[in-house]
């Protein structure tokens, strides 16, 4: 007979177990892959409904501005046609920016935090790549495209339910806010950046009916038109509309709420944690919180909207920048020299490229299987 | 075939027929035992379609929950399930008291052997085994001289691989004491058959095998240096693209420690660090999933990059603990097998517990001279190579064959050992045309701290294809649910 089972205690949480680097990169780069999904959905979707209803030039070709996809969008394909662009951003594997190839690599990571996530977290990720990677052109015929979208966006929201109702509430779940919050500013600001010059292109437009429908589309695809209307139910304009997206204190995509949520997180990992580490990030969200705070939009659009969400854009890529410093790049740095880190499944961790595109992960490649037994 | 008007009784094994082989059901050592007759009679009233219902939500389950190896292109991940057959494998008490107590007898010796050949190697001074058997094994490493191991343990996780013959006799056909996978199916395919077929297991004492987990964690916990109050245990996995990761991460979780891949360790002062968000934080005890080849590339491969330079010098030093330990390979080589019952009787002094098939040494002129004398009826393999290489099944080989095999035999006998043809027992399986014999194998699991603990269960690997002896994933082999009954 061998002895009985005992349990080995340990401290309850907070002073015990710190988080791998690796899993905290993968966190955060899990919920922005989760989130970015979400939002091209939503975007493909409400582009869909007003192609159909507006008889304006081809509303299609700003998806593509919006994710800065000119160049690999057009090596391919000639026309940014409804058929195109839903190929392209649908189901398209060469095309990182696109639905199946997201979901691929939030699985990636998803299979990489395996031991940390929740199982139903994981299945439920598992689901929803497999019918992704199974869908067809037939699947994204006019009149399945909208149905489709609602699935995804669906398929996003239970995961985000599904995380937020079993994701074990330690150093993963601040990482997995910020990575989340960063996303969901990040795509904001690009909704706003290009809706309002593509919809803005001359004086003569402005209050004009097109336009109106435009900018409710625009509110409809952040599923922000019934909010809005609740707090302005007498005015849509665009400036108000920006103002609504970027400045509400209320609306759950709203770029200044997105800020204060990264804040949170991170200010969490400090006085939970004791993790000094992350005060250049911190530093930097004051700045860039204090800037929105500071400005009504007016303002901001009499000084240059499109430069202003430039800079907002670059702020958000440095605090990632500075997460990734302070908790993964620098935090795992080889501490000897003579340790090579190239290859297979090492790719330098937080190594990103930097396009005008959203920002994406340098994964490790794979290789034979080394294990015999 | 029976239309909806007339409601056939159903019977799962009406096709079943009269097995030719030792069956674990219809036909075992005691076929009146009471709870494997139950089972029977309980089986027995599934219709097909019915149980096939169930086997494909169990194949849908498997595949959503994602427990599967992937096999990796340029392109693509493609996920593959292992076919999980439903109907149990059943194993008696008093058939598990014999496995148990055999296994325990075997990983016992296999540490004893270990412990010897890297210290005094007293069992080859003592002509017991040829010395350039071990000391010529590719599997032997010189590096491991002299290295205390914690608690003289080598082997922490052993996984012994088991037949039946005819008779019912159950042998061991192989050792796997480097890094023996599967456990996590044992433990899963449990899982699922509690939730598919809730209606077979109801109040049938089955033994757990919810207990492996803690057992893990607790024995690499017990190998970790002596002066740690709380131990920091982690499982080192090759990472995402190992076909095996998902039982890495199945186990870190049950044993509740992170998975690391090299990347995430590195090694300071001869102390193991593992990178996290708050700076590197001590590692004393590894489980690893990785090969000897791959740990140090100080040591062993210097290409290797899933490894962690210094990770050997550590250990050496004691100052963290590694399991398995470097160079077991030695103990579950083909060669060394086949003198394992002298091993046994050597370190223990005792008879082995599970026999070893029978098996004649070629390097020793009785054995050599019987199986020449009997080549078209032996399975005759050379002890370096592994996966079926080189060897040749008598009874399968042509008269061209067999004279060119034994010129090969007679210039290096050395290299060569010879087993007759076992008749593996069989189970029922559901296969395309119903419910068939299906021959099956089976790979209990040994965690080994303080002392030696096996699990009540174990893989059983089933060959799906007809006539089949392969019980091997990679050629079509499934497995079952293995239940060891309480009484």
């Amino acid at each position: 007979m061998s002895p009985p089972v005992e349990q080995i205690q340990h401290e309850p949480l907070r002073a015990g177990q710190a988080l791998l680097s690796r899993y905290a990169e993968s966190t955060v780069w899990l919920a922005r892959y989760m989130e970015r999904i979400e939002n091209l959905a939503r975007i493909i979707d409400v582009t869909d409904t007003f192609t159909r209803t507006s008889q304006t030039e081809n509303g299609w070709r700003s998806i593509i501005q919006i994710n800065a996809d000119e160049e690999r969008f057009y090596a391919t394909r000639r026309e940014a046609d409804v058929a195109n662009v839903a190929e392209f951003y649908v189901l398209d594997r060469e095309n990182p920016n696109s639905i199946a190839s997201l979901i691929h690599v939030a699985r990636e990571n998803a299979r990489a935090l395996r031991p940390l996530i929740s199982t139903e977290m994981w299945t439920h990720i598992n689901m929803f790549h497999n019918w992704v990677r199974q869908l067809t052109r037939r699947d994204i015929g006019p009149s399945q495209l909208s149905g489709l979208c609602a699935r995804v966006k669906q398929e996003c929201q239970t995961h985000n339910g599904i995380t937020e109702g079993t994701f074990y509430r330690d150093q993963g779940w601040y990482f997995y806010s910020i990575g989340k919050y960063l996303e969901r500013g990040d795509q904001t600001t690009r909704l706003v950046d290009i809706k309002y010059h593509t919809l803005l292109p001359r004086e003569a437009r402005i209050g004009s009916q097109v336009d109106l429908s435009q900018w409710s589309a625009v509110l409809r695809s952040a599923a922000a038109y019934h909010a809005y209307r609740r707090v302005m139910p007498r005015s849509l304009t665009p400036a108000a509309v920006a103002g609504f997206l970027l400045l509400n204190n209320a609306f759950p995509r709203s770029l200044i709420l997105t800020l204060r949520q990264v804040n949170w997180a991170l200010g969490q990992l400090r006085t939970d944690y004791g993790l000094r580490r992350g005060g250049d990030a911190l530093e930097r969200m004051d700045e860039l919180r204090a800037s929105l705070e500071d400005q009504t939009i007016q303002q901001i659009i009499v000084r240059g909207l499109h430069e202003f969400l430039d800079w907002v854009q670059l702020q958000l890529r440095h605090i990632q920048d500075d997460v990734a410093d302070a908790f993964w790049t620098l935090a795992t740095a080889p501490i000897e020299p003579a340790v090579a880190i190239q290859t297979f499944g090492a790719a330098p961790p937080g190594a990103m490229s930097q396009t005008m595109g959203g920002m994406t992960q340098t994964m490790g490649k794979p290789e034979p299987d080394p294990v015999q037994t | 075939m029976s239309g909806p008007s007339t409601p056939a009784s159903p019977d799962l094994f009406s096709g079943y027929g009269t097995p030719r082989f030792f069956c674990e059901i219809m036909k075992g050592l005691d076929p009146n035992e009471p709870t494997v007759s139950l089972i029977r009679e309980r089986l027995r009233a599934f219709d097909v379609e019915e149980l096939r219902r169930r086997a494909t939500a169990a194949e849908a389950e498997l595949y959503n929950l994602g427990i599967t190896f992937t096999i990796y292109s340029d392109r693509d991940a493609i996920d593959r399930i292992l076919p999980f057959d439903l109907i149990p494998r059943i194993l008696t008490a008093k058939e598990w008291d014999v496995i148990e107590r055999g296994v325990i007898q075997r990983v016992t010796a296999i540490n004893q052997f270990l412990w010897d050949i890297y210290h005094d190697q007293k069992i080859l001074a003592d002509g017991i085994l040829p010395r350039e058997l071990v000391l010529g094994n590719s599997n032997f490493r010189p590096e491991m001289m002299g290295l205390d191991v914690p608690m003289g343990v080598y082997v922490h996780v052993n996984g012994t691989d088991i037949v039946r013959d005819d008779q019912g006799r159950f042998l061991v056909l192989e050792d796997n004491a480097r890094t023996p996978s599967g456990v996590s199916y044992v433990i899963e395919n449990r899982h699922m058959m509690l939730r598919v077929l809730p209606d077979l297991v109801a109040g049938i004492g089955i033994r757990s095998v919810d207990e492996y987990g803690v057992r893990l964690q607790q024995a690499m916990a017990a190998m970790a240096p002596a002066e740690v109050l709380d131990p920091q245990v982690v499982l080192l996995s090759p990472g995402i693209y190992n076909a095996a990761y998902f039982e890495h991460v199945f186990l870190a979780r049950e044993m509740g420690v992170p998975l690391v891949e090299g990347r995430d360790l590195v090694v300071e002062n001869a102390r193991v660090y593992m990178r996290t968000i708050a700076g590197l934080r001590q590692v004393h005890a590894i489980y690893r999933r990785l090969n000897d080849d791959f740990l140090d590339p100080d040591v062993f491969r210097p290409d290797s990059q899933l490894g962690v330079r210094g990770l050997v010098d550590a250990w050496r030093r004691g100052n963290v603990a590694i399991a398995n330990a470097v160079g077991t390979g030695v103990a579950d080589d083909k060669a060394i097998y086949a003198y394992m019952p002298r091993i046994i009787k050597y370190y223990l002094d005792e008879d082995p517990i599970l026999d070893n098939v029978e098996t004649n040494i070629c390097r020793e002129r009785e054995g050599l001279q019987y199986t020449l004398d009997n080549l078209a009826n032996l399975v005759v393999k050379p002890v370096g190579e592994s996966g079926g290489y080189g060897l040749i099944i008598g009874p399968h080989a042509t008269r061209a064959e067999l004279d060119e095999f034994r010129v090969k035999l007679l210039a290096d006998p050395a290299n060569y050992i010879s087993q007759p043809v076992i008749n593996l027992s069989t189970a029922p399986t559901l296969c395309e045309d119903g419910v068939e014999p299906r021959h099956v194998d089976l790979r209990p699991f040994a965690v080994t701290g303080q002392s030696t603990w096996v699990l009540p269960g174990g893989l059983s690997r089933v060959a799906l294809k007809k006539g089949s002896l392969v019980v091997n994933s990679s050629q079509g082999g499934g497995s079952k649910d293995t239940w060891v009954l309480s009484s």
